[in-house]
């Protein structure tokens, strides 16, 4: 798999989701602005919810990429390495050695004090990335399966998924939020003209469809990079054995991740909210899953058709 | 027609920068690639003094292994070029194993903390020279194939570019194991 074309593709993808978010604000605020202030027949003359809407859009956009790294460690109160501990310095050799295997940077690396077994990676690219593991992860994998594990997130790390998926985690976020507010906020909407109409037909679609559709997208390809960062954990450290031994051990595990949200689920190499629906034999049955079944994953590392 | 005549011209030699600039790019990865199992090399070489003190002394009687592995460091160091030095650093590799090998027969010293942390650096030791070397056999093995495929290899041949040396002669090292995401029926 060659990292650098994958790389590629996310950075337009970054782009596009950036603009997306910012067009569906434009719309949202137009909507706003002919539902409430009469715009553009009547009122203020120019659309001032609209301009805020798209302020905040790109605000947020910015956060996500330049910010978000640091804020969603923060909240899963990830610690730096302690030189002291074992378990610690192996980690920070292990990544060390990953990340020679990549030929890119050491990232920053951090432990989550969390006793379920998991990892994730961010940061917007090789040079600003970021790479923690539960304390829960270091007690349960010997020194092969964390290998594995280390070598998973810095394949996502490589093909520059981990800035999409922060844009993705903010935006989807904000949409589905403002779609629930502007719902309850219809009920006191002026009485319709057709010039209203027109500039709040859009609005109305989105408020119904945005919320499921955006998920269903964003997890779609969550699903899909979770399968590629397997395989390019596979090629990084030509050795399977070590991350498919690594997901064995974790799937016995049961415990959910304090910290982690349905928001943040899907940066996570294994779904930290450990759901039963996830690991349905029915092929993801929820198709809203942020991650393939282990079993599956397990199997492809396997090399076992399913 | 002469339209059409000097829309191939740019076209063509837009293909030709970027096909370049490719190349430039990928041997760019490949110096920095040999550059780096250099640098891990030497961090052997400075690591090694440091790592036999803090298990000398409770190994007074395992003199040979010990004064294999300094040997085998004192001619890594002084070799010169890949020819020499492939085989040195090997040989100083069989002599890092077998030390290892000696400590872990004595289960009661694997259990002090500094043996443990000499198994450790040792291990992270080896492992980062073997990645450093795969790594850059990966990026030579692209450059290599960017300079052969059609129609690239007109710019290559042109420019001059000459094809990487692979770091290991055993080609079992080169070829990675594939997760075949295909076997998967539905995304």
């Amino acid at each position: 798999m060659n990292f650098y074309e994958r790389k590629e593709a996310n950075r337009r993808r970054t782009i596009l989701l950036i603009a997306a978010h910012a067009g569906a604000f434009l719309v949202l605020g137009l909507g706003v602005d002919a539902l409430f202030l009469g715009f553009p027949s009547s009122g203020p003359g120019f659309p001032v919810v609209t301009a805020v809407a798209v302020t905040l859009s790109l605000v947020m956009s910015w956060f996500a990429f330049y910010r978000g790294d640091r804020a969603l460690l923060r909240s899963l109160l990830a610690r730096p390495l302690n030189e002291d501990d074992r378990e610690h310095r192996q980690l920070g050799n292990v990544v060390r050695e990953i990340a020679l295997a990549a030929g890119l940077p050491p990232p920053a690396v951090y432990v989550i004090p969390d006793k379920a077994p998991n990892a994730l990676a961010t940061g917007r690219d090789p040079e600003h990335a970021s790479l923690a593991l539960t304390s829960g992860a270091l007690v349960l994998l010997d020194r092969e399966e964390t290998q594995g594990v280390v070598a998973h997130e810095m394949a996502h790390i490589a093909a520059g998924d981990t800035a999409v998926m922060m844009v993705v985690s903010v935006l989807f976020g904000s949409v589905v939020m403002l779609a629930d507010w502007s719902k309850r906020m219809l009920y006191f909407a002026r009485i319709p003209t057709l010039a209203t109409i027109l500039f709040a037909a859009p609005l109305l679609l989105l408020v119904v469809i945005s919320p499921a559709l955006s998920r269903l997208l964003a997890m779609t390809v969550a699903r899909q990079r979770e399968l590629h960062a397997d395989a390019g954990a596979v090629e990084l450290t030509r050795n399977p054995a070590g991350l498919s031994s690594a997901l064995r051990k974790i799937a016995k595990t049961r415990s959910p991740l304090r910290g982690a949200s349905r928001g943040t689920a899907h940066l996570f190499i294994v779904n930290p909210l450990r759901r039963r629906v996830d690991e349905n034999p029915a092929r993801w049955a929820d198709r809203f899953a942020t991650h393939p079944p282990l079993d599956y994953r397990i199997a492809l590392l396997e090399g076992r058709a399913v | 027609m002469g339209a059409a005549f000097l829309l191939v011209l740019v076209v063509g030699l837009v293909w030709s920068v970027a096909s370049y600039n490719r190349l430039v790019r990928y041997r760019n990865q490949v110096r920095n690639g040999w550059k780096q199992i250099d640098v891990q090399l030497r961090r052997r070489h400075d690591l090694i003094p440091g790592l036999v003190a803090a298990v000398k002394g409770a190994l007074e009687f395992e003199q040979d292994t010990f004064d294999k592995v300094a040997q085998a460091r004192t001619a890594a160091m002084r070799a010169r070029g890949v020819a020499q030095s492939a085989p040195a650093e090997s040989a100083l590799s069989q002599a890092l194993r077998q030390l290892v090998a000696v400590v872990e027969n004595y289960p009661e010293l694997s259990a002090t903390e500094n043996v443990a942390a000499l198994q450790e650096e040792l291990t992270t030791t080896e492992n980062q020279i073997g990645f450093a070397r795969q790594h850059y056999n990966d990026v030579a093995m692209r450059f290599n194939t960017r300079q052969e495929v059609f129609p690239a290899n007109l710019i290559a041949g042109m420019f001059g570019f000459e094809q990487a040396e692979f770091f290991s002669a055993d080609p079992a090292d080169r070829v990675a194991p594939v997760v075949d995401l295909s076997l998967r029926s539905q995304a």
